[in-house]
């Protein structure tokens, strides 16, 4: 390799600088390359980057944009709450991702055009995609929940529902809280980002008041009229665990916050606690809300579930927590790996000049830790129904655990290890 | 020698990410069990490998887990929601990965 080609292969393959940027798309085409971006890199994105990367081979020019530096997993982060993770363990770098030729491009995406297949980024540049990926998440509704609109009340009543300060934070309120007080999570109507999330949340908190704090108190606020997964497990984990401790309350939809008191307005009663925690209610997240691609009950975003093709663009895929979920799917870092595997093949296909799968599958695990070992699942597996047109389960297939067991506590953990890998590359 | 830096850069490709392979129906069905057992099979968790184990091996697990004669958390639910040939292209996926 001569010092000239060297330059030039190291500033095509090494993190983007800004004049490289702008570059990829005319490289990409001056190689005959499909250029596909990816706006999000958690277990939606970054699966369909890695995957499309796999798939389609150096035919490929893939391109991630991320505004966080690393990853940070929600799965397993209520542990942190519980007290026997920390951050490190639950925070992987995307380092794997460029050993495998992913673009990282570490930047805000703050619009699409989708005419014109251009990302417009908070840094000021925009970058051309043939086609797009968009897979941002949830958008916290705080409007709904009056009371919680202003910037100091966010910081004292915190949602750690996306994993990271957050969750750092609402640890270190419930260290500050002395024993005896009463912690309350509120819990938004259905759907939300992980069903069992809030009632393991629960049990987390209850597991380091049972060893801490055993005076203290878990108050948990449902908008819900049940346990929203897995309730007869999770009934079974509050009664037997954590009887003293935990008070399930269904039909409790938070009205209003009065943030200076950590006080909970409910319909007909207002709850005072010491460590007030609002799960708030959720869409798709603002850039896909933006860029049209929000086609339910202004929430959510539908797919053609053959290739994860919005219904509103051609040539933008999305995928994950933002989408319309299909029949008893799960808003899950699973269910969004699942989603980044049929969406790359599609991509790949589409993009080779062949047709979508016919027959795409998808399935799920969700993990619940009841304590800081014991864990119970809800499995499902999903088939395409060509007459419906959508995925949904199969009858007969999947369920949950019998019982809480530390033999799933050791798959769970697996689990996070081989999924992080298989979205992340590396291990 | 002199070529072309783009070459070098697809060549560095094909180095890190493996020739693209053709993407098959069991390629695709097959990623469907990597969250738990590893992208290709290679776990990298206490969660069994299936790269390299025989076909008929795989096939029999399944079949074992379906009928409930296997314990298992959880397999016996997965195993009862993949039709006879998705299994059957899995499998043979599974079993061509060293």
């Amino acid at each position: 390799m001569t010092t000239q080609n060297r330059r030039n292969f190291i500033k095509a393959t090494s993190a983007v600088t800004g004049a490289a940027i702008t570059g990829f798309p005319a490289i990409a085409k001056a190689m005959g390359q499909n250029n596909v971006v990816v706006i999000g890199g958690g277990y939606g994105g970054a699966t369909a980057a890695r995957y499309v990367m796999r798939w389609g081979g150096p035919k490929f020019r893939v391109s991630l944009i991320e505004r966080n530096n690393e990853f940070v997993s929600c799965p397993l982060s209520n542990l942190i709450l519980g007290g026997s993770k920390t951050l490190a363990d639950i925070t992987r770098s995307y380092d794997g991702l460029r050993k495998e030729l992913v673009m990282t491009i570490h930047d805000e995406a703050v619009a699409i055009d989708p005419a014109a297949h251009v990302v417009k980024l908070a840094g000021g540049r925009s970058i051309n995609y043939d086609r797009l990926v968009v897979s941002p998440g949830v958008e916290l509704l705080w409007d709904q929940v009056a009371g919680m609109s202003s910037r100091e009340a966010q910081a004292k009543i915190l949602h750690a529902w996306k994993a990271g300060p957050q969750t750092v934070a609402l640890r270190k309120q419930l260290e500050a809280m002395p024993d005896g007080g009463v912690f309350a999570i509120s819990i938004p109507v259905a759907p939300y980002r992980c069903p069992p999330g809030p009632y393991e949340r629960a049990c987390q908190v209850a597991h380091y008041f049972k060893q801490h704090k055993p005076k203290s108190k878990v108050l948990i606020l449902d908008a819900n009229d049940k346990i929203v997964s897995k309730a007869a497990l999770f009934e079974k984990a509050f009664k037997e665990r954590f009887a003293d401790i935990i008070e399930y309350r269904p039909n409790s939809k938070l009205m209003e916050v009065d943030a200076a008191t950590n006080t909970a307005k409910l319909e007909f009663e207002e709850v005072k606690v010491d460590v007030l925690n609002v799960v708030p209610p959720q869409r798709a997240a603002d850039i896909a809300k933006n860029a049209g691609l929000i086609t339910a009950n202004q929430k959510w975003c539908e797919v053609n579930w053959l290739s994860m093709e919005s219904k509103a663009h051609n040539d933008i895929h999305v995928l994950g927590d933002a989408t319309l979920s299909g029949p008893m799917m799960p808003k899950s870092g699973h269910m969004a790996n699942q989603h980044g595997k049929l969406a790359a093949a599609a991509i790949v296909n589409l993009m080779n000049g062949k047709e979508p799968n016919p027959a795409p599958v998808v399935m799920n695990t969700c993990y619940s830790f009841v304590d800081n070992a014991n864990v119970i699942h809800v499995s499902s597996v999903h088939q395409y129904n060509k007459e419906k047109k959508v995925v949904e389960p199969v009858q007969g297939a999947g369920g949950v655990s019998k019982e809480a067991s530390e033999l799933e506590g050791e798959y769970a953990f697996s689990w996070a290890k081989n999924i992080w890998t298989d979205m992340l590359g590396g291990s | 020698m002199r070529f072309p830096w783009f070459i070098l850069v697809a060549g560095a490709m094909l180095c890190t990410t493996g020739q693209a392979a053709e993407l098959s129906q069991g390629r695709y069905l097959a990623s469907t069990c990597a969250n738990c057992h590893g992208t290709d099979g290679h776990s990298v968790g206490s969660v069994a490998s299936l790269a390299g184990q025989s076909s008929e091996s795989i096939l029999t697990k399944l079949a074992e887990y379906q009928d409930g004669k296997r314990p298992a958390t959880i397999m016996h639910q997965i195993a009862k929601g993949y039709t006879e040939e998705q299994m059957k292209l899995i499998a043979e996926f599974f079993a061509a990965q060293k």
